[in-house]
């Protein structure tokens, strides 16, 4: 891939080091196999994970948080690779809405993921090299069955709270629609209970960036000096522009130029938004394995609830015991209200214990990440209610 | 704060008379919740296990911001969702003028509560008519305190209209309570003459026909 003169984003970056993880790591189903929904099984296999706070002795406190797309189990704590603040850091700890001194929370890195849970850079047992493309493929319900085996080990028998936001939420809802009785209340946040054809389009144009990269070589570059950076940055790139909104963008942004007097007739970055962009493109290859982008990727395509139900998305929810709260955001166009009011509908179709809450923010779809105050009024309310209906003080 | 999340804070004096129809324990739905102050103290009072449709997003944040299990919705739209007999209760407090299509809204009503509540204004009230006759004008009182051009209340009624409805869509009226505009309750027969005249507000508790 060869750039214009002065173009190049320069996505030089050094390997990211896994080795020496903070947290939680765990070795799984070598009693009972991860059986995934293509087929294949997985035994055994590394789930890694942190958590915050206390587990109490009747067990009954405990949130499980799922990340979304290219978040990790770094919820609460500055990011051993990037230094950055946890992703949730504003929800969880002491005080807040995720309150460590009141609840014991749980964060796994997903099944195919990249920060210590096993995935296309884990050693393929059978060759004894990273997996690349031999992993097999994976669905949002194997994400949720290896955290049940999780879950399990952790001697935890009923969750308080699943809630997680974007792919976060879809987990949320399998776990609602696999486990019913093992999970008392849901939160799906900025969430859909199938992905749409907008949203599959716009992963399909990341996984061909990684793919069109000479350097991914068909998803064996493990062992090579170079990873496919400009592939994975130009992926970010555009799903970037799909996690925020148009008035927020031109708010942060407008037309303003980088560190210049003016436009200087070439391919430098030019506009501000341009370089903002870039340097989301090269920061985030520091930390995310290319091939991990592909696999979770598809994952949230397969997500459909309502497919094996004669797409009545309701029949998924038979009688369900579980307290929802379903959160939407007003800016948010890529897990839009309307998917989230589907849901609703689909929930009331069963009379099931629902809250619903559309909150105006001009963030986008990362409006769950942002400092939105209205959201932290409604988690810490629904909680509130749910936590005094488990009897947990 | 305290007394609206306790539910010991005083109820509108049709809403009190509402709860004290509702049975302990019971399921309920409270189409058109507003700030929650019924389900607080159905909650509280009655251990009740309510839920709430509000069509306000402000009204629906600020319920489910103090605990209440509220949605965004419509009682003209949303109510056909949800599966026959799915609540003990289904409540239309001070709503139903405001609805399209109240016909449709009181038959849902009973389809998926075994009992519906509605209170309403009753514009067959004394002085509303007088309001009409001797001043020529829309009506503005304390129940009705709209001007005729900024009204939500798009199909008020009298009480004798309301029962008539009631009686084409198949719905039994178990009870029929009197608002006085006092807000003293006193039991009614449901089509008394004086009533129609003294009423302010009149709040009925409704059944399927033959159930």
């Amino acid at each position: 891939m060869t750039s214009p003169p002065g173009s190049s984003p320069g996505f030089e970056s050094p390997a990211i080091d896994i080795g020496n993880l903070p947290g939680h790591s765990v070795e799984l189903g070598r009693d009972a196999p991860l059986v995934l929904d293509c087929g294949v099984t997985l035994s055994p296999f590394t789930v890694a994970y942190q958590t915050y706070g206390e587990l109490n002795a009747g067990k009954s406190n405990a949130v499980l948080v799922c990340h979304a797309l290219t978040g990790d189990q770094f919820v609460a704590e500055s990011h051993p690779v990037t230094g950055k603040e946890g992703w949730w850091e504003k929800m969880v700890g002491p005080g807040k809405p995720l309150d460590t001194e009141r609840y014991f929370i749980i964060c796994a890195n997903v099944l195919s993921g990249c920060m210590g849970t096993t995935g296309p850079r884990s050693e393929n047992p059978e060759t004894g090299k990273p997996y690349g493309l031999d992993f097999p493929v994976i669905t949002v319900r194997d994400m949720v069955n290896a955290q049940k085996l999780l879950i399990d080990h952790l001697g935890i028998g009923q969750l308080f709270c699943v809630i997680g936001g974007s792919m976060g939420g879809m987990q949320v809802l399998q776990w609602a629609v696999s486990y019913p009785e093992l999970v008392f209340a849901a939160v799906p946040i900025a969430a859909s209970a199938r992905h749409s054809a907008q949203n599959i389009a716009f992963h399909e144009i990341g996984r061909q960036a990684i793919m069109a990269d000479p350097d991914w070589n068909g998803g064996d570059y493990y062992s090579r000096d170079t990873r496919p950076h400009s592939g994975l940055a130009v992926a970010r790139m555009v799903a970037h522009i799909t996690y925020l909104s148009e008035p927020a963008l031109q708010r942060k942004f407008g037309r303003m130029l980088q560190d210049r007097p003016e436009v200087t007739y070439g391919f430098d970055a030019d506009f501000r938004v341009e370089s903002y962009l870039r340097h989301q493109g090269i920061t985030f290859v520091e930390r995310f394995d290319a091939n991990s982008y592909l696999y979770i990727t598809r994952a949230m395509d397969y997500f459909d609830l309502a497919e094996e139900h004669d797409n009545v998305l309701a029949r998924a929810f038979p009688e369900t015991p579980v307290r929802f709260c379903v959160i939407s955001f007003t800016s948010d166009w890529l897990f839009p209200t309307s998917e989230s009011r589907a849901m609703v509908h689909a929930l009331n179709a069963v009379a099931a214990n629902v809250s619903f809450v559309e909150i105006d923010a001009d963030g986008g779809h990362d409006s769950f990440l942002l400092d939105v105050p209205e959201l932290h009024a409604t988690l810490s309310g629904f909680l509130d209610g749910a936590a005094e209906h488990r009897g947990i003080t | 704060m305290d007394a609206v999340k306790n539910g010991t804070r005083a109820l509108r004096a049709d809403l009190q008379v509402i709860a004290d129809l509702v049975e302990p324990g019971s399921r309920v739905l409270d189409v058109g919740c507003g700030d929650g102050a019924l389900l607080t103290y159905l909650n509280a009072q009655k251990r009740v296990d309510g839920r709430g449709v509000e069509l306000s997003q402000s009204g629906v944040n600020s319920c489910v911001a103090h605990g209440l299990s509220v949605i965004q919705g419509d009682a003209d739209t949303d109510l056909k969702d949800y599966p026959s007999d799915a609540f003990d209760y289904v409540i239309l407090s001070q709503t139903l003028q405001a609805t399209h299509n109240p016909k449709r809204v009181v038959s849902e009503m009973v389809r998926i509560g075994r009992r519906a509540i509605v209170s309403f204004p009753n514009f067959g009230f004394w002085r509303v008519r007088l309001n009409l006759l001797v001043g020529g004008r829309m009506p503005v009182t304390e129940a009705l305190g709209y001007a005729w051009y900024e009204t939500p209340n798009i199909h008020l009624c009298t009480l004798k209209d309301f029962v008539a409805m009631c009686r084409e869509v198949g719905v039994t009226i178990e009870k029929g309570i009197a608002l006085a505009h006092t807000g003293h309750a006193g039991d009614i027969h449901p089509t008394g003459l004086f009533t129609n005249w003294l009423a302010e507000q009149g709040v009925y508790l409704l059944k399927r026909d033959g159930d």
